[in-house]
């Protein structure tokens, strides 16, 4: 009654098989979130089984793909840390990657993970949205800002697994994690930033992760000012566990002049 | 030719169990195997005031499979044994609730997945009353204490400057890695017997005895390897022991009582938290005429060992400090919260970072350096305390000063435009033993055996829960037999095998407990000159003549003797964000002598960082009389990138009735890093916080207001 | 599932979703990897999985399916201390001993690199371990001591 049922798919068409084929099935990749649920029974539907992707050679991987950089639905943070590839073409999101937990979290955690999880909090989301990042599936492209449709709700279909994340080249991001502590912390705000084209993509302060579109229209005018007044508008923080709406409304507007600065 | 051992004592010598604790032999409660065993389970309150109307047990479960019990299961007094009897060990039905979490139904199964189903099938219905949910609403008063020095009514003309303030401490989570845990086994004689993770066999077996009804010889307790205590161990683990020892009872089999995370952050004691007032009365040339202060603790529902706290906090709130004329009033007041209990430090911390914080104040009114003012004010040999205690010796206020000073490293400016650098500095002083009389009511006993083998055995109370226990007492028996530390072993701490030593708290194990054992073995030393082993001796604490202590004026020798550190901390303040990171603490501590330098650094490392975390980052907000930081994603201590590089600087002091002029030094380290951060986040800002934990949020709020 | 731990193959027959911390202590009687929160924060539980650090309470064993696990039982060679052990014997590094099994986990994976560590990579490198007994302080003496 209480058991949940291990699959282990051979490659990845048995896990796509098994996905569609397996009712009340969630993928497992580095199990970093959902071992904690399974564990404390807090998902919902109860789940009666997990497909394992973990393993799968066809998910793991940094390498190049079209002229864009391509990552791996279940490589894990720690193999992105430590790509050439990923440091030559995204290397904000190494940097970002590293603000993740601490070495027993980046040695599991996954991209895939991250994005099917869909939390607003979520470390990299922002990053991938500053990038323009691409989120493959078995079944098609989808492009990051059509991804997040509510709070930890996507446009994935129920039985659609994510395969990689592309990145487009040649872009310059820049970010800044506020969190709770220094190491193993959920962010309070989470900011990726790329001036050219202008994206100001903020985690922790909306129900999803969030493009600024206010700012960024100023951004796009060169209007830097005018960029920190509109990000107050363009997010929706609250008080939680964490933090403050104000605390949060007023380092969005620190951190967005800091990133702003440089360079 | 025979070469004597080298001595013990001074050395830091290895971990008497660290081959264990580095290879995964030491076996702490869960992990001890026991065949057969069920497992056990608390139903809680969800509601912070009211009473229970109701207790369903559904009968879609089939209730034959699992153990339920509830307060009529319990053959002695529905009573947790402490200091008032006011805290029941499982809430009637019909019967009262006081605070979110009370235990009400305790269940056992032979496995994980029956207990969680039967819990499933437990409904409690309850009638709702207005909680008390803050000191500001509270009426209630659990006890008083009233301290008075000379006259401050009417020194109030001889000051030419009064500085008052308020200052607020928040509560804190022991978070010791490993939570609480017990297991009981019954058996056929009616004995029971419990092993556990505690900090005082003593405490849990009058706590057995009164709630199972069972004689000296039928409640037998064991301390198991313990990951950790810091005063959360001390009271708590009477009510996990006597609800496993119902478990067992009715199931008539061994039943293992282990709490998760979640239950040990939701349901377990806190540190004190508190309003601390202040009025304090100068003169132009910075003499200090009076301390008037008030403080108010929240005690949460129930006694527990609030009187004893509050006792602790008001004996410390003048601080490290000589004033002719000192008036401290102190309540502790009930909320529906749950019970706050014992932390490290016991109150002192609390009153201590209001003290440190007012000498910073009239020092920035009078526009004169705070050291200097310490030094003017700092409590010397030969001068009276607040309760008119003559410190006759052992006084090592201005070594740690001049010590932590001299070795502060040179203050680096911020190397980033939006990082502000800051340092803050504190003094402060914390009694070794127990408070007042304590120590004599408690007269701690030990036995020291000398076998026919050429070896010896301490039997002790006394736990290890990490401070070194174990390895001191084995330096102390060694070196007074002056035999090799590999003669001297120790008893477990078994109540059935061991005297009554008093509880491992209040810093007075390697002190008080410690010169038991000195004493012991001297004696028996003295003894086999005359007589062959196998020979035993006990030792009782006697209290010197010399020490005199009035309950009901609480005044007199409140403690044997002081302990003394100077804390210097270094913070960078990010102005972004309001982050506070503590770069670098150092801190020079009289400790009397160090029986083991290196132990005693671990302690004051330890405790330093845990103070670092209260003033910082742990923090815990309520909600509906609950804490919402319930899981550690959300409550919060210091990583290893969070910890400041912290110095530690011993300064030997003796103490004459110390054990190789030891005073103990358990607590000390948790008073004196959280005033020393605000004062090195006014130097970093100019914005001054009175409140901690000083979390991002309110610094930010302050600059901004500023 | 079959997997090698500490050097020797293991054979399991429980459901793979179990967390692999339980199949240790509870099917293997391997009691000295802990269990502090269950939620991936204080790494008590820590084991390595082919060399890396991981929190055992939020792996399900079914992933370790041909894979080498190193608990801290595995660590001193027959019974011979590792150097890193006796480090933290030596230096303080080990109060209470909870958190000491994970930490020395962690702690291993940092002392097999070949480049020089700092005492900031140390914190880095055991920022997955929380220890509330040391303030870290010895923990990270310890450790680069043993470090090149």
């Amino acid at each position: 009654m209480h058991e949940v049922t291990f699959l282990c798919p051979k490659d990845l068409q048995d896990a796509v098989r098994l996905y569609r084929t397996t009712p009340g099935c969630r993928p497992l990749a580095g199990g970093t979130d959902l071992m904690v649920m399974l564990h404390a029974r807090t998902l919902r539907p109860q789940p009666r089984a997990v497909l394992d992707i973990w393993s799968l050679a066809e998910l793991k991987g940094v390498r190049r793909h079209s002229g864009m950089l391509e990552i791996g639905a279940a490589e894990s943070y720690t193999g992105i840390i430590r790509s050439r590839e990923a440091h030559q073409h995204v290397p904000a999101l190494v940097a970002a990657a590293r603000t993740i937990g601490a070495a027993q979290i980046q040695n599991r955690g996954t991209l895939g993970g991250n994005l099917a999880n869909a939390s607003p909090a979520g470390d990299t989301l922002p990053i991938l949205l500053a990038y323009d990042a691409v989120v493959v599936t078995d079944r098609r492209s989808i492009p990051i800002d059509q991804f997040f449709t509510g709070y930890r709700k996507t446009a994935l279909q129920p039985d659609e697994l994510i395969t990689a994340v592309r990145f487009p080249q040649g872009r310059d991001v820049v970010f800044r994690k506020v969190g709770t502590r220094a190491a193993q912390a959920i962010s309070k705000v989470m900011m990726a930033v790329s001036r050219k084209p202008a994206r100001i993509a903020i985690g922790s302060v909306a129900e999803v992760p969030l493009r600024a579109r206010g700012a960024e229209a100023a951004l796009e005018r060169g209007d830097v000012d005018g960029a920190i007044a509109a990000v107050a508008d363009d997010i929706r923080p609250i008080d939680d566990v964490r933090s403050t709406a104000d605390y949060r409304r007023t380092v969005t507007q620190n951190v967005l002049r800091e990133l702003l600065s440089v360079g | 030719m025979c070469t004597a051992p080298l001595t013990a004592v001074g050395r830091s010598v290895p971990r008497r169990e660290g081959a264990d604790k580095v290879t995964g032999r030491a076996r702490y409660t869960d992990d001890i195997a026991v065949p057969g065993a069920w497992y056990g389970r608390t139903i809680r309150s969800t509601i912070a005031r009211g009473a229970i109307r109701s207790l369903t047990l559904d009968p879609a479960f089939d209730w034959s499979r699992v153990v339920v019990v509830s307060a009529d299961d319990i053959p002695g007094e529905n009573v947790v044994q402490l200091i008032r009897d006011d805290q029941p060990v499982l809430a009637p039905n019909g019967g009262e609730i006081r605070h979110k979490e009370e235990p009400i139904l305790l269940l056992a199964a032979p496995d994980r997945a029956t207990l969680e189903d039967a819990a499933s099938h437990i409904h409690i219905e309850y009638e709702l009353a207005t909680p008390v949910s803050d000191i500001g609403s509270a009426t209630e008063v659990f006890s008083t204490v009233d301290i008075a020095k000379g006259d401050v009514a009417s020194a109030q003309r001889e000051a030419d400057l009064v500085v008052e303030r308020e200052f607020r401490v928040g509560l804190q989570e022991q978070l010791y890695i490993e939570p609480q845990g017990a297991i009981a086994f019954p058996e056929a004689d009616g004995t029971i017997r419990v092993i556990g993770s505690l900090q005082c066999p003593y405490y849990v077996h009058r706590a057995l005895k009164r709630a199972l009804k069972l004689s000296d010889q039928q409640a037998v307790v064991v301390q198991a390897e313990t990951g950790g205590g810091f005063g959360g161990k001390e009271e708590y683990p009477s009510i996990v022991a006597v609800h496993a020892a119902l478990l067992a009872r009715k199931a008539g089999r061994p039943v293992r009582l282990i709490y998760d995370r979640h239950e040990d952050l939701a349901a377990t004691t806190k540190r004190h938290p508190g309003v601390i007032r202040h009025r304090t009365g100068v003169k132009e040339d910075g003499t200090l005429v009076f301390q008037d202060i008030e403080i108010v603790l929240d005690g949460g529902a129930y006694c527990t060992l609030t009187p004893v706290v509050l006792s602790r906090a008001a004996i410390h709130a003048a601080g490290a400090y000589s004033c002719p004329n000192v008036r401290i009033r102190a309540r502790a007041v009930a909320t529906n919260t749950p019970p706050n209990g014992a932390f490290r430090g016991f109150g002192a911390p609390q009153s201590l970072f209001a003290a440190e914080l007012m000498v910073e104040h009239v020092a920035e009114r009078l526009g004169v350096s705070s050291v200097d003012l310490r030094r003017k004010w700092m409590l010397r040999l030969g001068d009276t305390t607040a309760t008119g205690q003559v410190l006759s010796e052992s006084v090592g206020s201005e070594l740690v000063l001049d010590a932590a000073l001299k070795n502060a490293p040179a203050v680096r400016p911020s190397d980033r435009p939006t990082v502000r650098r800051g340092r803050g500095l504190s003094l402060v002083f914390h009694g070794s033993g127990f408070t007042g009389s304590g120590e004599k009511k408690l007269q701690g006993t030990i036995a020291f055996e000398a076998l026919a083998d050429g070896t010896f055995r301490i039997l002790t109370a006394s736990t290890e829960i990490g401070q070194g226990t174990k390895t001191i007492f084995c330096q102390l028996a060694a070196d007074a037999l002056g035999v090799g530390m590999d003669k001297v072993d120790l008893a477990p701490q078994d109540t059935s095998l061991v005297p009554d030593s008093g509880p491992t708290v209040a810093s007075r194990t390697a002190m008080i407990v410690g010169r038991l054992v000195q004493d012991a073995a001297t004696e028996v030393k003295e003894r086999l000159k005359r007589e062959k082993a196998p020979l035993r001796v006990e030792k009782s604490y006697i209290q010197p003549d010399s020490i005199h202590w009035d309950e009901t004026t609480y005044r007199g020798d409140a403690y044997p003797v002081y302990a003394w550190a100077c804390t210097i901390a270094d913070v960078d303040v990010d102005m972004t964000t309001g982050e506070v990171r503590v770069s670098d603490l150092i801190t020079a501590v009289d400790c009397g002598k160090a029986l083991h330098p290196v132990m005693a650094e671990g302690q004051i490392e330890g405790g330093c960082l845990q103070a670092v975390g209260w003033a910082t980052i742990e923090e815990i907000k309520m909600q509906d009389g609950g804490y919402q930081n319930d899981r550690l994603a959300t409550y919060l201590i210091p990583t290893a990138l969070d910890a400041p590089r912290i110095r530690t600087i011993l300064v030997e002091n003796p103490y004459s009735r110390g054990p190789f002029g030891a005073k103990g030094i358990g607590e000390l380290p948790m008073d004196g890093p959280a005033p020393a951060i605000i004062a090195a986040i006014h130097d970093a800002t100019g914005v001054w916080l009175d409140e901690i934990p000083a979390t991002p949020e309110k610094v930010l709020a302050a600059c901004a207001s500023r | 599932m079959r997997f090698t731990l500490n050097g020797r193959t293991v054979s399991l027959d429980v459901v793979g979703t179990r967390r692999l911390l339980d199949a240790l202590r509870e099917d293997l009687h391997l009691t000295g990897t802990k269990e502090g929160c269950g939620e991936g924060e204080c790494g008590a539980c820590s084991v390595l999985i082919d060399g890396e650090v991981v929190d055992s309470c939020l792996i399900a064993v079914g992933q370790v399916e041909g894979r080498e696990v190193t608990t801290v039982e595995g660590l001193a060679d027959g019974g011979r201390l590792t150097a890193l052990q006796q480090a933290f014997i030596e230096h303080g590094a080990a109060q209470c001993g909870i958190c000491t099994p994970g930490m020395l986990l962690a702690a291993h994976v940092l002392v097999q690199q070949s480049r020089q560590l700092t005492a900031d990579d140390v914190r880095e490198g055991l920022a997955g371990n929380l220890c509330r007994c040391t303030g870290y302080t010895k923990i990270i003496d310890a450790v680069l001591s043993c470090t090149k």
